[in-house]
């Protein structure tokens, strides 16, 4: 087990020589996924993983990618695709071009199922996904659109629950054990590195997405990422978070609305 | 605010359990004692469903408030936590408990092994966890780090588990001092 000084000694280290602030993360969660990784890659010695990360670019990006969580899933909490599909997309659906914004998108499911979601309801050729995330190997395996087809039988559930009515496989083609997503659905989306930290604010949207990446911030960082959120939304935009994640108790909530039961938040004013 | 109501450190109580498990949280929460320096937080494995059934039919059992976990929550005396389906939980060093969407640990999450890893150094002597039925082997990890952090821990009798795979294996790895039936979880619980 690494002891918390030394969390706090690599996460200075990180930041100083390369720039990422991971000083404002959960520190539960970094622990953790430290500790995974000291075992992992089998460590003799705290010193000797302080060392490597110092000394070794490459294996920073390793470090990088194995204390952010990238775990992901299609058409995840069917629920609330269903309420972007019932609720949000009709009234999108009437300005003349839709700007969102997936940020914290891993290697891209999310912003997939969104993709298809349009597309059914007329809408993908006048979108524009932005899709972002601190990680810009993820950001590669996102802009590919190939996913283990092993994963296919769950998400082809999950996209019946969320109101899907064709046959799902229609939206990819399969070789070996991985399978494509249409070009027509990656058409619309534009990938790019953004750390939700230190960069600021580049657009405006009609909708920001920001699912299960909040729970690794502590509070304080929540707080200025909802305030990057609510400066790059226009009146009437919406915010959806994860199935855990609230906006109830950040500094922006006055002006925000719940829609429904999902995790949907309007912008008042 | 809310946490400043008690000096003294909270003590905390982590339950995990699998199959079989509702059945004894069904008899022993309604039986436990309002203790204000005590939190108690559940970790079952369930599926994923919409609603929070599982809090409803808990609340419905016992007097003392029963709510599920959110994400920062800071954990407060006299309340029964229940970890969301699908997240991990992991305890800060600030009272506060942070959900995780990590990988499955034991084709789990939440994962009662991650739970009480997270907790054992985090709250040492004052955290006591308790195993109870289950047909995985969840757990028994964390009760190992539970001991090694001079934590306390206890397991259900595998003679009154519903499915026994899982408290067995504590008791063959980690030899407990304290193997309870349902009934006797009771007052050991209200005796912390
Ligand atoms: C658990 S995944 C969530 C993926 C997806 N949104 C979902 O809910 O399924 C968390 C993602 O947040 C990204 N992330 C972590 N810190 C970030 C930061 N500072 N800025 C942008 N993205 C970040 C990670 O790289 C990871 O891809």
């Amino acid at each position: 087990m690494i002891e918390d000084e030394n969390i706090d000694i690599l996460v200075n280290d990180v930041f100083e020589l390369y720039g990422y602030d991971f000083t404002e993360y959960s520190k539960a969660s970094l622990k953790r996924r430290i500790s995974r990784l000291y075992t992992l890659d089998k460590f003799p010695s705290f010193a000797e993983l302080r060392y490597k990360i110092k000394n070794d670019p490459g294996y920073l990006k390793r470090f990088v990618e194995e204390i952010t969580v990238n775990v992901t899933e299609m058409f995840r909490d069917p629920s609330f695709y269903l309420a972007l599909r019932n609720e949000i997309l009709p009234k999108l659906g009437t300005y003349p071009y839709i700007r969102i914004w997936h940020a914290g998108c891993s290697t891209g499911e999310e912003v997939y199922s969104m993709a298809i979601l349009l597309k059914e309801a007329g809408l993908l050729s006048k979108s524009i996904i932005y899709a972002t995330d601190i990680n810009p190997d993820v950001l590669e395996k996102a802009r590919v659109g190939i996913f283990p087809i092993a994963n296919m039988k769950l998400y082809s559930e999950n996209y019946i629950a969320s109101g899907g009515r064709l046959d799902f496989s229609s939206y990819y083609s399969a070789n070996y054990d991985g399978v494509k997503f249409d070009e027509s659905l990656t058409k619309q989306m534009v990938f790019s590195a953004h750390n939700l930290v230190s960069d600021g604010s580049f657009n405006e949207f009609h909708l920001i997405v920001c699912r299960n990446v909040l729970i690794y911030f502590d509070k304080q960082l929540q707080d200025k990422v909802f305030q990057l959120f609510d400066k790059s939304m226009g009146k009437l935009a919406y915010l959806a978070l994860g199935s855990k994640e609230t906006v109830k108790f950040s500094s922006i909530h006055l002006h925000y609305k719940q829609v429904g039961k999902e995790k949907i938040w309007r912008k008042t004013e | 605010m809310a946490q400043d109501r008690i000096t003294a450190p909270l003590k905390l109580l982590i339950i995990g359990g699998s199959a079989g498990s509702l059945t004894v949280l069904l008899k022993v929460l309604p039986a436990l004692n309002y203790n204000v320096s005590l939190s108690i937080v559940i970790v079952v494995h369930r599926k994923n469903t919409p609603d929070s059934t599982l809090a409803d039919l808990l609340a419905s059992r016992t007097k003392i408030h029963v709510k599920e976990i959110e994400d920062k929550e800071s954990l407060l005396g006299g309340t029964i936590y229940l970890a969301p389906p699908d997240y991990h939980i992991l305890f800060e060093n600030n009272g506060a408990v942070s959900l995780d969407f990590s990988e499955k640990v034991n084709f789990s999450r939440p994962s009662i092994d991650v739970a009480f890893e997270s907790a054992a150094e985090v709250y040492k002597e004052r955290l006591t966890c308790i195993l109870l039925s289950g047909a995985s082997s969840d757990g028994v990890k964390g009760l190992a780090e539970v001991k090694r952090n001079n934590g306390n821990f206890a397991v259900q009798d595998p003679s009154t588990a519903q499915a026994p795979y899982m408290p067995q294996q504590a008791v063959n790895k980690l030899h407990p001092n304290t193997v309870l039936t349902p009934e006797a979880m009771i007052g050991f619980i209200n005796g912390l």
